[in-house]
């Protein structure tokens, strides 16, 4: 890992020691014990492990919507003391309000944020429009499919135009080929745009295909285990989409590599 | 652009079914069976109300009941027509049905107001939900009515009614409100928490709105009960309304005053459900 003295550019995220318990009447839980990693600006992360590995915690952390125990989170060299306009969030549900069109739902991180009405709706129905949303802007959730409302969920993390955007499993609920489709988009649209994305999944194929790095945390307590870059030469001097780098043949190695490091198990 | 293909195929799935342009025998069989099932419920529950008419008129008639005691429906209109009007002490029925519905929906809107408050400030401080639950459960189980002496002396004869309706409705409004706030999805809060949103905000733009179906909900129990509170006040201090009616009626043995102040009220009672009904269709369009 390099330091943020040795690159020439400052780490856009970057984790020093970061530790959090959960207290509860049960007992102390050691969620995630001294994590130490960062990510340089237009950089794609993804983080891997099994399921109460603390990973959407660590999401959570980064998004300031939770303080670490020990050890501190940097934005830009400075510590994240709360919510910050430089980051935006996909949850692994789109959640979007089932009350207001789509067109209000993207809005509503830049009216929370009290950006001027008309100017985010101008960026919102101009997001809206690139991801072929353009016919729906009026309508409300529940006639959109779960494609499209996952597309409108991005659309709603964008509009506040974040340098960094977390995505917690934020395809887990749709369907298989969905899924794939989806992944393919918003790993395109994010590398578009530059943004640094920090992807938290327990599907490895999403992870190797979307990411420029993966990061193994281990079980409870959470820790880094291995970091491992990924890049796919084969399929040429462009990053390849995930739906491609699939069929890359560097592929199968970095997937064997992630299996093993999981150590997978069934219970029972 | 492969891209914009995929974003045409996958289409909204309400607007999926308008793919055939004109509908097949078998839809339009399906439609008509469908019409015919909504129509037979509409009769049926008309035909169950001109049943109980009936039955009402007749029973008395051929001296199966007592018509001293039920009266029926043929002989309450004279009684209508005579208490129409007003007389030199007695106000006109319509001033009385004013008086009770005032009092109603001044009832059930304070209720509501102050219920939706307090579960806001509930909502907020969660200790002062904890140290203060007990105490709203007994208070909503408590039988108010048998605060109505007390606060007519408290309250004096026309603010007692108003009490009454406000004290029999806002606990229950207070609980099943805070119960909506609890209830909706905290993701939708973690979801306004990235953003950065402030608790006010959460609370306005996500808690509120979120918990719409439950207000109606609420405003389904509490206008029934603002009536009951105001009926039951009525009994106890009134010289207008139609509990001081229905009271007044019996003290001279008069069922017919009765039985006509009753079927106001039960008329009262189908329009508010159907201001209701209404209100639900309007806000539900929206979901």
């Amino acid at each position: 890992m390099t330091s943020a003295a040795a690159s020439p550019r400052q780490a856009k995220v970057e984790l020093r020691n970061v530790s959090l318990r959960y207290f509860g009447r049960e007992g102390e839980t050691e969620a995630l014990g001294g994590i130490s990693f960062s990510v340089t600006e237009g950089e794609f992360v993804s983080i891997i492990g099994q399921s109460g590995c603390g990973k959407s915690t660590l999401l959570s952390l980064i998004a300031g919507i939770l303080a670490p125990t020990s050890g501190t989170i940097l934005l830009d060299g400075k510590p994240v003391r709360g919510p910050d306009r430089r980051v935006g969030y996909m949850l692994q549900q789109d959640y979007l309000f089932e009350w207001r069109t789509i067109l209000e739902n993207t809005v509503l991180g830049a009216q929370i944020q009290g950006v001027a009405a008309g100017a985010a709706r101008e960026r919102a129905a101009m997001l809206l429009t690139r991801y072929g949303l353009a016919r729906f802007m009026d309508h409300l959730p529940r006639q959109l499919s779960g494609g499209m409302r996952q597309r409108v969920a991005l659309a709603r993390t964008l509009c506040t135009d974040p340098d960094v955007v977390l995505l917690d499993e934020p395809f887990s609920a749709l369907d298989s080929q969905t899924r794939i489709a989806i992944a393919d988009e918003i790993a395109d649209i994010l590398r578009r745009e530059g943004k640094t994305a920090i992807l938290v999944t327990h599907d490895i194929a999403e992870a190797i295909g979307m990411a420029d790095r993966v990061i193994v945390l281990s079980r409870r307590p959470g820790q880094v285990k291995s970091m491992h870059q990924v890049a796919f030469p084969s399929a040429g001097p462009a990053r390849p989409s995930p739906m491609q780098a699939r069929t890359a043949s560097e592929f199968n190695g970095y997937f064997n590599r992630l299996w093993q490091e999981l150590e997978v198990h069934v219970e029972g | 652009m492969s891209k914009a293909d995929r974003t045409m195929t996958d289409s909204p799935t309400a607007n999926a079914p308008n793919a055939v342009n004109e509908p097949s025998a078998a839809y339009r069989g399906f439609l008509r069976a469908e019409r015919r099932g909504r129509i037979l419920v509409r009769a049926a529950q008309l035909g169950l109300l001109v049943a109980f008419l009936i039955a009402w008129e007749f029973a008395p008639r051929y001296g199966w009941v007592n018509p001293m005691f039920t009266s029926y429906p043929s002989a309450m209109w004279p009684t209508f027509v005579e208490l129409l009007h007003a007389s030199a002490n007695q106000p006109g029925l319509m001033e009385h049905t004013a008086a009770t519905v005032l009092a109603t929906v001044v009832g059930f809107s304070a209720a509501m107001v102050l219920g939706v408050i307090v579960a806001s400030a509930l909502w907020w401080w969660q200790r002062l939900y904890l140290v203060l639950d007990p105490f709203l459960v007994v208070a909503n189980a408590m039988p108010k009515i048998a605060f109505v002496p007390i606060f007519y002396i408290w309250l004096g004869a026309t603010l007692s009614i108003y009490g009454m309706a406000l004290a029999i409705s806002v606990f229950i409004t207070i609980l099943m409100v805070h119960a909506g706030f609890e209830g909706v999805d905290p993701n939708k809060v973690k979801l306004a928490q990235t953003f950065g949103a402030s608790r006010w905000q959460v609370l306005h733009m996500v808690v509120l709105p979120g918990s719409v179906p439950t207000l109606i909900a609420t405003l389904k129990v509490n206008t029934g009960l603002a009536l009951v509170g105001v009926v039951v006040g009525e009994f106890q201090s009134a010289s207008l309304g139609l509990g001081y009616l229905i009271q007044y009626g019996s003290q001279i043995f008069k069922l017919n005053i009765v039985m006509t102040a009753i079927t106001l009220l039960a008329m009262l009672s189908a329009l508010m459900y159907l201001a209701i009904a209404w209100l639900e269709r309007r806000v539900m369009a929206r979901r």
